[in-house]
């Protein structure tokens, strides 16, 4: 986990940065969830002073910002120590680090307090591109592809002079893919049709593709440093997911391609590999655990308690979110009615909860024993708390947004054919104000939880017991 | 015992299939690509001309009147322009006024959608809305905006729709409908103009039948009928 002499690497230090910034960015993001969640219920909150549409473009951009901070964070946490040599480039890295840390910040201040331009190019280069989850105006994504060109390069150059693991490779690979398919999001066109299946190159083949071969990876290395996993046993599975995972989601595209004015054939295209996308999910994990599990009992503990209780909440939180609630709606006889409603909403907060944010957490709490050289991490108090409150939540939240995505499904769709009298008869229904109600309950729980998350990160590694010091005592006196 | 490994617990292999199995779906999603591509390039005045469907038309389908039907073999809604034949296809014929004229040229129309096209972006529309489903929940969807009942019913109090639509657009709460409320966003009177182009242009794109059923409303089978 550390480099020699229980020294981090310059690499790891690096990671540091990156996950502090990616701590603070999700408070950001549950900040202006809240406040929309607010406004579902009580649409005069903030009118005209800070809209909906500003809420959630802060809601959104900072999740997925502050996924790729902690994703960066991670690379170059497990960097060094996989490639056993500091990080190439290590002070390239730094520059870019504080100029993209720069640039979101204008871009936040941009949105809170210009929020729109007039209808033309220069608000598209200056103020916002207005397109869900890329609204970033062109000038940050041209500095965006400068800072993840440094990324990718320090990546390759220390693996290349350094040792090169199977977890290194896919990796490697994934990253140039993650990079390369941002590009697709990068110019304007009059047709929306065609807007929006580019549009869907980047978020689709992010999350549903490159995103989940990264986390495949990463949650291999955690396997590895918290149950001392067989490095084959892991790279093996890590191949199987990555042929399940590109063999599902580069072609499970189709899904979103069923109703934007493309061709019909992406009907059975979509319905067909989306519908394998649930099956990779938990190979991994299980497999690994029941070794571990016939090898109990023969000193072979948990070296880091947290971030092993974060990685199983991510294999089962993304097999749930990703894989059972994106299957309830995936074939397009069932898509017809609930695309555009609060079932991509309900499926979408399960599926980046599962899938990304529990294990960024994970390697977080790993970056944390690290830093204070602990030889285990024990969960405390205020852990068991965070990830109770923000598990529960998350996952309660989901559940009231299927009920309400349920009535609009029914009562907009079902019965009004999706006209506009329709979605507000729906809005206006007890049952699916009730599910909004639930969400704002559990999103408070969430950021109860979240206050918890941020004091254990801050405090736990001084709340050890004694004999994880001595152990990391006597390690180093070995 | 054979000392052979077997070839499912085998690294090599299964670093091979993945290779494999990625450069295989990649190279089927770009060739569909290709084809999609082609199949969803905006049509010309021509085109309309010669009486052929396109799934995304020229942007001088504002200049007829738009409506949204069942096609029988389909099975779903398609858009129909200028009219019905005999077959249930597109006429092209049935002409309507917009904004006062029915006579806008291919290179007219396409500066007013490509103006109105990059106002919903400046205002960041996707942000409450939903267009063609991707977006927000927030407020309605607008993929057929153009078509919804709500616009016949204001339409003769200011004149025709496009009137109503752009008059809403440049000051909202005035006109507020509903108690969430759209804000005021600084819409000016040609861009709203310019939004109700690309509203109507929309309405006109071939979504494979989403969203289905539009319009059978107030406990009618089929209410347009």
């Amino acid at each position: 986990m550390q480099g020699n002499n229980g020294q981090l690497y310059e690499g790891q230090k690096l990671a540091l940065k990156y996950f502090t910034v990616a701590i603070v960015l999700f408070g950001a993001q549950l900040l202006f969830g809240l406040i929309a969640a607010i406004q579902f219920l009580y649409p005069g909150f903030l009118f005209n002073t800070l809209d909906f549409s500003i809420a959630r473009i802060v809601h959104i951009n900072a999740l997925v910002v502050w996924l790729l901070y902690a994703m960066i964070g991670a690379v170059y946490w497990l960097l060094p120590d996989e490639a056993g040599r500091e990080v190439v480039g290590v002070k390239l890295g730094n520059l870019a680090f504080y100029v993209l840390t720069a640039a979101v910040a204008v871009v936040v201040l941009v949105y809170l307090f210009i929020q729109v331009g007039p209808g033309n190019e220069m608000t598209t280069w200056l103020i916002t591109e207005g397109r869900e989850y890329i609204e970033a105006p062109r000038w940050a994504d041209i500095g965006i592809v400068a800072v993840v060109l440094i990324f990718l390069y320090n990546v390759y150059a220390t693996v290349i002079s350094g040792k090169r693991s199977g977890i290194l490779t896919v990796l490697m690979a994934d990253l140039i893919a993650l990079a390369g398919l941002y590009l697709a999001g990068m110019f304007y066109t009059d047709n929306i049709a065609v807007d929006q299946y580019w549009w869907w190159w980047v978020v689709h083949l992010w999350v549903e593709a490159t995103w989940e071969v990264y986390v495949a990876a990463v949650g291999g290395y955690i396997l590895i440093k918290t149950l001392n996993a067989n490095r084959k046993v892991v790279e093996m599975w890590l191949w199987i997911e990555v042929a399940m995972m590109f063999g599902s989601g580069i072609l499970g595209l189709g899904h979103h391609y069923f109703w934007i004015g493309t061709p019909e054939y992406w009907w059975e295209i979509g319905a067909l590999f989306s519908a394998l996308e649930p099956v990779p999910l938990v190979g991994l994990f299980v497999h690994v655990l029941y070794d571990w599990g016939k090898e109990r009992g023969k000193g072979n503990t948990i070296k880091n308690v947290p971030a092993f209780a974060w990685l199983t909440v991510e294999t089962f939180g993304n097999f749930l979110g990703a894989g059972v609630w994106g299957f309830m709606h995936t074939l397009p006889q069932i898509n017809l009615y609930t695309h555009g409603t609060q079932w991509p909403a309900a499926h979408g907060h399960l599926a980046f909860f599962g899938a990304y944010v529990a294990i960024m957490i994970a390697a977080i709490y790993l970056a944390i024993q690290g830093k204070a050289g602990l030889k285990e991490l024990k969960m405390t108090k205020a852990g068991w708390w965070a990830i109770s409150l923000i598990t529960v939540g998350v996952l309660f939240m989901t559940v009231a947004l299927t009920l309400s995505a349920y009535v609009q499904t029914m009562v907009e769709r079902g019965m009004y054919g999706g006209t506009w009298e329709g979605y507000f008869v729906a809005q206006a229904n007890q049952w699916f104000v009730q599910g909004m109600g639930w969400r704002l309950a559990t999103g408070l729980m969430v950021i109860v939880g979240y206050v918890f998350l941020v004091y254990d990160l801050l405090t736990c590694a001084k709340k050890q017991p004694e004999e994880v010091y001595e152990a990391s005592g006597a390690a180093a006196a070995a | 015992m054979d000392n052979k490994p077997s070839v499912w617990t085998s690294n090599r292999f299964w670093r091979r299939s993945a290779t494999w199995v990625t450069g295989v779906s990649a190279v089927l999603l770009i060739f569909l690509t290709f084809d999609s591509m082609a199949q969803m390039q905006m049509g010309t005045a021509q085109d309309i001309k010669n009486k052929v469907d396109k799934r995304i038309p020229s942007p001088v389908v504002i200049n007829y009147k738009i409506d949204y039907q069942l096609n029988r073999k389909r099975g779903h809604e398609v858009p129909i322009i200028g009219g019905m034949d005999a077959n249930g296809n597109s006429k092209y014929e049935e002409k309507e006024k917009f904004f006062g004229r029915d006579d806008y040229s291919e290179k007219e129309a396409r500066a007013l959608i490509h103006k109105g096209k990059l106002t919903i972006q400046a205002k960041n529309c996707m942000d409450c809305h939903t267009l063609l489903g991707n977006g927000a929940y927030y407020a309605p969807d607008l993929t057929k905006a153009w078509l919804d009942p709500t616009w016949d019913t204001l339409a003769p109090a200011y004149g025709g729709k496009e009137h109503a639509i752009a008059k809403f657009l440049q000051n909202p709460p005035a006109m507020a409908m509903h108690e969430r409320k759209m804000p005021n966003l600084g819409i000016t009177e040609d861009e709203a103009k310019a939004v109700v182009a690309y509203l109507k242009f929309m309405s006109a794109i071939d979504t494979n039948g989403f969203p289905r059923n539009f319009g059978k409303i107030k406990g009618a089978v089929d209410a347009r009928k």
